[in-house]
């Protein structure tokens, strides 16, 4: 218990302190704003005293958005809906088929194979309106605009490469050698894939889930241009709030809570998978 | 025909030859050792026969039948790595047994074997244990363990000894040999110690750069080195190589190492005046009561069963000695050498290439 080993932990948790600070006053500062009225989100100064009230969750969750001047109707329980739904089957659709993808692209070089996964990492390159526009015309002609299938399709363009480039890491981390050895042991490729390979990316492959979740639960663009109001998930959802009659802050703040809290959920719980996802290629052996 | 038969085998990675037509038989039954240094592509043979490489050209046959485009777990082999390569997600029970789940067999008879095997290599007591909490020596155990629990005809150990510690590695020279030849399966063991390579083979085949140079019983490899450079790679300390010109005359072919006359048995056409090499082992030089040649003892280091002594000659040549721990070294610095000379080998300078006398007329035993 020396000098300096004190004074280092101390400032290491101040500097701990700061960063958390830094980071989570925005969040914590909207935590506050969803439990105030408009009025008191308003005033000036700012106070942090004030009754909190739970109004604006009870108006988003009964779909009914009431403001000084006027009431109106919004559908944010539906547009959370959306989010879920979008984001679930994208990653779901991403890692069916980034997952077996990634490990092509690990084990078996082929001819251009390197270039067919750049092409598939430079959709990342493309602004998404310079894509999204043709694809409306394309959409409407064949029937895929403002539907959950053509969504979940253009978030492909967000989750597929996500997926496809961190898990391939992963899959290339393996010693090729342990796959042989349970190939010669007896076992198929595929049974070398399912009980081998899959189960050693699996942190990789729940970290990477998880990126690709974040990324399509907070797209905006993709929503905004393909999906009707019915279709649409809380990120487009939220631009509701901005009224003719003012802007909601109270209920916005509420709105944000509401659609952080899963994503926050999901990462908490994978929080360990993460972790050891991300820092598993540093230790090697 | 032997039970494992390869054809002309051949594969590159890019411009870089791996394996440069190599051909080889081994008999049922049999242990080859493939001797070479790192990058002479001896693991690249082994995984090319066990399947997990395709060669580009050549074929591999076993027991007659052809395997060059079949799967690994097709083969039949049993291959132990030289980094292990155990599932780290599996305990070593489950890491032995994966060689017997693939077959139709029933829980209570893969126990059975399992136990068995676990019993032979003395690893019964971590069989629950994950890889990352074995010893190095019980990753190998493990590891063999899976190679050998199927009995597979053949068996491929790539260098199993190369990653445990020194002791556990010379218990386990004296125990693998015995170990294998209870399995009677054939059997190519790949190495880069001279030592395994002596002590485990019936016979070893020396790869370098893609190329079997020799191939023949650990005595042949020792005694009569196809070129200077395996004739350095087999034996510890090191063959003296010293430079010579031989010359004829009607005693046979000789050459004068600072002054003193070795002969070379045998009939040498064509060799006298040639710059030429002559490899004398450690062991064949002592120092001599009388007669011999002067040398400079440079330093004497006593290992537990020999004494290895550095010397130079007159003309400022190193050359090692090595005798029996018990046979008692001269004051030096200067003493005599002598040679016993039946065991110099020569060879050509230019090329490296051993040069064997020529059969003579009366000796037949190459004929019978």
């Amino acid at each position: 218990m020396d000098h300096t080993s004190f004074l280092e932990r101390w400032f290491r948790r101040v500097a701990l302190s700061i960063i958390v600070i830094f980071f989570m006053f925005p969040i914590f500062w909207i935590v506050l704003m969803s439990l105030q009225t408009n009025e008191t989100i308003l005033r000036s100064p700012p106070s942090m005293s004030f009754v909190p009230t739970f109004d604006n969750y009870l108006a988003i969750l009964a779909g009914r958005l009431d403001s000084n001047v006027a009431s109106m109707g919004i559908n944010f329980v539906n547009n959370l809906m959306n989010s879920i739904i979008l984001s679930v089957c994208s990653v779901a659709v991403a890692l069916c088929l980034g997952v077996p993808a990634a490990y092509a692209f690990a084990r078996h070089k082929f001819k251009g194979s390197e270039d067919i996964a750049f092409t598939l990492l430079s959709f990342r390159f493309a602004p998404p309106l310079l894509v999204l526009l043709p694809l409306t015309l394309y959409f409407q002609e064949i029937g895929l605009a403002d539907t959950y299938l053509g969504l979940v399709w253009v978030y492909q363009l967000i989750c597929l490469p996500l997926i496809l480039w961190i898990v391939r890491g992963y899959f290339e981390d393996i010693s090729p050698d342990i796959e042989y050895a349970y190939r010669i042991a007896g076992h198929s490729w595929f049974s070398t894939f399912r009980k081998i390979a899959l189960p050693l990316a699996g942190p990789g492959i729940a970290a990477a889930g998880l990126l690709a979740f974040i990324f399509a639960w907070n797209n905006f663009i993709f929503a905004l241009v393909l999906a009707s109001a019915d279709k649409q998930p809380v990120t487009v959802g939220a631009l509701a709030f901005v009224t003719a009659s003012g802007i909601q802050y109270g209920q916005i703040a509420a709105a944000i809570v509401l659609s952080i809290a899963p994503t926050l959920a999901l990462a908490l719980w994978a929080q360990k998978y993460l972790v050891e996802g991300l820092s598993l290629g540093a230790v090697k052996g | 025909m032997g039970f494992l038969e390869l054809k002309s085998l051949s594969k590159s990675f890019g411009d870089e030859i791996v394996l440069d037509g190599v051909s080889l038989s081994v008999p049922e039954g049999g242990t080859l050792v493939l001797f070479g240094r790192s990058g002479a592509g001896k693991t690249v043979l082994l995984r090319s026969i066990a399947g997990a490489i395709d060669p580009d050209g050549g074929f591999i046959a076993i027991g007659g039948e052809d395997v060059t485009s079949v799967p690994p777990e097709y083969r039949g082999i049993g291959m132990a790595f030289q980094n292990f390569a155990l599932f780290p997600h599996m305990t070593a029970y489950d890491n032995i047994a994966s060689s017997l789940t693939s077959k139709r067999m029933s829980a209570s008879e893969i126990r059975t074997k399992v136990d068995a095997v676990a019993r032979l290599l003395k690893i019964e007591h971590v069989l629950s244990h994950a890889p990352k909490a074995l010893s190095n020596g019980q990753k190998q155990r493990t590891a063999l363990a899976r190679a050998l629990v199927a009995e597979p005809k053949i068996l491929l150990l790539d260098d199993p000894l190369r990653n445990v510690d020194a002791k556990l590695r010379f218990e386990m020279r004296l125990e693998l040999p015995r170990l294998l030849a209870d399995r009677g399966a054939t059997i190519i063991y790949v190495t880069q110690d001279y030592k395994e390579a002596m002590a485990l083979g019936d016979r070893i085949a020396v790869l370098d750069q893609g190329n079997i140079v020799q191939i023949g019983s650990p005595e042949d490899i020792y005694r009569r080195p196809e070129n200077t450079q395996i004739a350095q790679l087999f034996g510890d300390p090191t063959i003296n190589l010293l430079d010579v010109v031989p010359k004829q005359d009607d005693r046979g072919l000789h050459a004068f190492l600072s002054d003193q006359r070795v002969d070379f048995h045998g009939r040498f056409p064509g060799v006298a005046g040639r710059d030429c090499i002559v490899g004398l082992r450690p062991e064949a030089l002592s120092f001599a009561k009388e007669g011999g040649f002067p040398v400079t003892i440079e330093a004497v280091t006593p290992f537990n069963e020999k004494t290895v002594t550095l010397a130079t000659t007159l003309r400022g040549r190193e050359i090692l000695l090595s005798q029996p721990a018990q046979d008692p070294v001269p004051a030096g610095p200067e003493v005599n050498l002598q040679i016993a000379a039946q065991d110099a080998i020569l060879f050509d300078r230019a090329t490296g290439q051993r040069i064997a006398p020529e059969p003579d007329g009366n000796q037949v035993e190459e004929a019978a």
